[in-house]
């Protein structure tokens, strides 16, 4: 069953629709509520190999649903610890519950400064509101 | 920007929230709950598409059927009034110009349902090659619109009897009068109801009142690839030929048509590369365009639903168009394995 609309004011926000929940130098990534919603149904997440670097603002995954494929992009740049195999498996997690267990990747991050960039979630509802 | 065409069913889709999309020129519902309800909906129950963006041709004169036994790859000697046929617009090389089903309303007058994009070449196509008199070609597209009701429980859920398929004849649905098709694209029972633009929205809703699921062409499309029905502009184009794509079972070798030379020398020879369809067995989703690495490319790829996994078509050599064979594709720089299966992909009787 799909998620009904929100945002956690605990977590920062990429104007490409990513997420991140900080905590102490490391950060999990996921999709926003906005973009799973978008891309309706998912199918299939292409993760990175954990171990893999990943840039802030670059696409470091795939996700896909029946009619379109969207790359997901680092909101901050680390390496990857860990990649949510239950995505994988049954990637319709990420409909049911985008910001818990739909999560993709945690990340150890190389430039925790980068954060400062990212949008709180008053900014990220802005932004959500000026694309239409 | 060309202004998209809406059907007589627009504002019914925009009330019931569907995603519009430009497709062939014209703003359609993609999907209303989301593709895989509805694509579950049809194989296990009754789903309803708008499908009035297609185009529908009239052909009516003493020579009509003369005519079209000469442009049209079927026979259509093999159908009589009340009767429909699966059927090819071909070109010299036997090419595929369009696919369309042919409606024989009186012995010489036909109606052509053809793809929406193709509307206007297949007129300017028919126009170009009558004959001077004995024929008049009309473009009736704007006069009607078209719904197809497709499913297990359709004709249940439409109170309609059973009828074979490719039979067609004048009925109602709760006091709206339309044609009743016994065709489809989804691999279900089911019909396709032809009604007057200005009855469109009211025949749409009794079809819903019915507790039939509106549908989107999203999953119109897996629906139809799961059954390897082929898509023109993707499967089948003018440059792939009738044999090669698997459509010789609507090739009347027999007879003249365009083409006909050509194709039966395909035939003779076999042709260097088939269509095939395929089952990954890696996990990806194949998508059109993507090379296949024994040779040629994905020409329909998409998730199946049914399955839950990624399935497709695309033309392969001869060789490795054979059910079992494995294929290799490039899914954006990644080789991903595939299997060569026999059609239709997802069997009816599974369900």
């Amino acid at each position: 069953m799909a998620a009904a609309e929100s945002y956690p004011d605990d977590l920062r926000y990429h104007r490409e629709h990513d997420w991140a929940r900080i905590e102490d130098g490391e950060a999990t990534f996921g999709i926003t509520w906005y973009a799973q919603d978008s891309l309706g149904d998912l199918v299939h997440f292409e993760p990175p190999e954990e171990g893999a670097t990943v840039t802030r603002d670059e696409p470091y995954a795939e996700v896909e649903s029946v009619k379109a494929v969207s790359d997901v992009v680092a909101p901050l740049s680390g390496e990857v610890l860990e990649v949510n195999r239950a995505v994988v498996d049954a990637p319709e997690h990420v409909n049911d519950d985008p910001y818990g267990g739909g999560w993709l990747v945690r990340i150890r991050l190389s430039k925790p400064g980068e954060a400062d960039a990212l949008l709180d979630v008053a900014a990220y509802k802005q932004h959500l509101a000026e694309q239409g | 920007m060309q202004t998209l065409l809406r059907t007589p069913l627009y504002e019914r889709h925009v009330a019931l929230g569907a995603r519009l999309v430009p497709f062939a020129g014209w703003e359609m519902p993609v999907q209303y709950e989301g593709v895989i309800p509805e694509h579950r909906a049809v194989r296990t129950d009754a789903g309803a598409f708008d499908v009035s963006h297609m185009g529908e041709l009239s052909v009516e004169g003493a020579n009509a059927r003369g005519f079209l036994q000469s442009v049209l790859s079927n026979d259509l000697d093999r159908i009589g009034t009340g009767q429909a046929q699966y059927t090819l617009l071909t070109n010299e090389q036997g090419g595929i110009v369009d696919d369309l089903i042919a409606y024989e309303l009186e012995p010489e007058r036909f109606l052509l349902i053809v793809n929406a994009s193709n509307r206007e070449p297949d007129l300017a196509w028919l126009e170009e090659r009558a004959p001077g008199d004995g024929i008049e070609l009309r473009d009736v597209s704007d006069d009607c619109a078209l719904i197809a009701v497709q499913g297990p429980r359709a004709l249940e859920r439409l109170g309609l009897p059973e009828a074979p398929a490719f039979t067609f004849e004048a009925g109602e649905l709760d006091g709206v009068p339309c044609t009743v098709n016994r065709t489809g694209y989804t691999g279900e029972q089911g019909v396709e109801l032809l009604v007057e633009s200005d009855d469109a929205a009211g025949l749409w809703d009794r079809v819903l009142e019915r507790g039939v699921v509106p549908c989107g062409l999203g999953a119109r499309d897996t629906l139809r690839l799961e059954v390897c029905y082929p898509l023109h502009a993707n499967d089948i184009t003018p440059e792939t030929d009738a044999i090669s794509a698997g459509l010789g079972w609507v090739c009347a070798l027999d007879k003249e048509f365009t083409g006909a030379d050509e194709l039966r020398r395909i035939k003779e020879t076999g042709p260097d590369r088939k269509l095939a369809a395929f089952v990954m067995e890696d996990a990806a989703v194949p998508r059109q365009g993507m090379a296949i690495e024994e040779g040629g490319e994905v020409t329909s790829g998409s998730h199946s639903p049914m399955l839950e996994v990624g399935i497709g078509m695309g033309y392969v050599p001869a060789e490795s168009a054979q059910p079992g064979s494995e294929i290799t594709i490039d899914v954006r720089g990644r080789p991903r394995r595939a299997r060569v299966v026999k059609k239709p992909i997802y069997p009816r009787e599974e369900s």
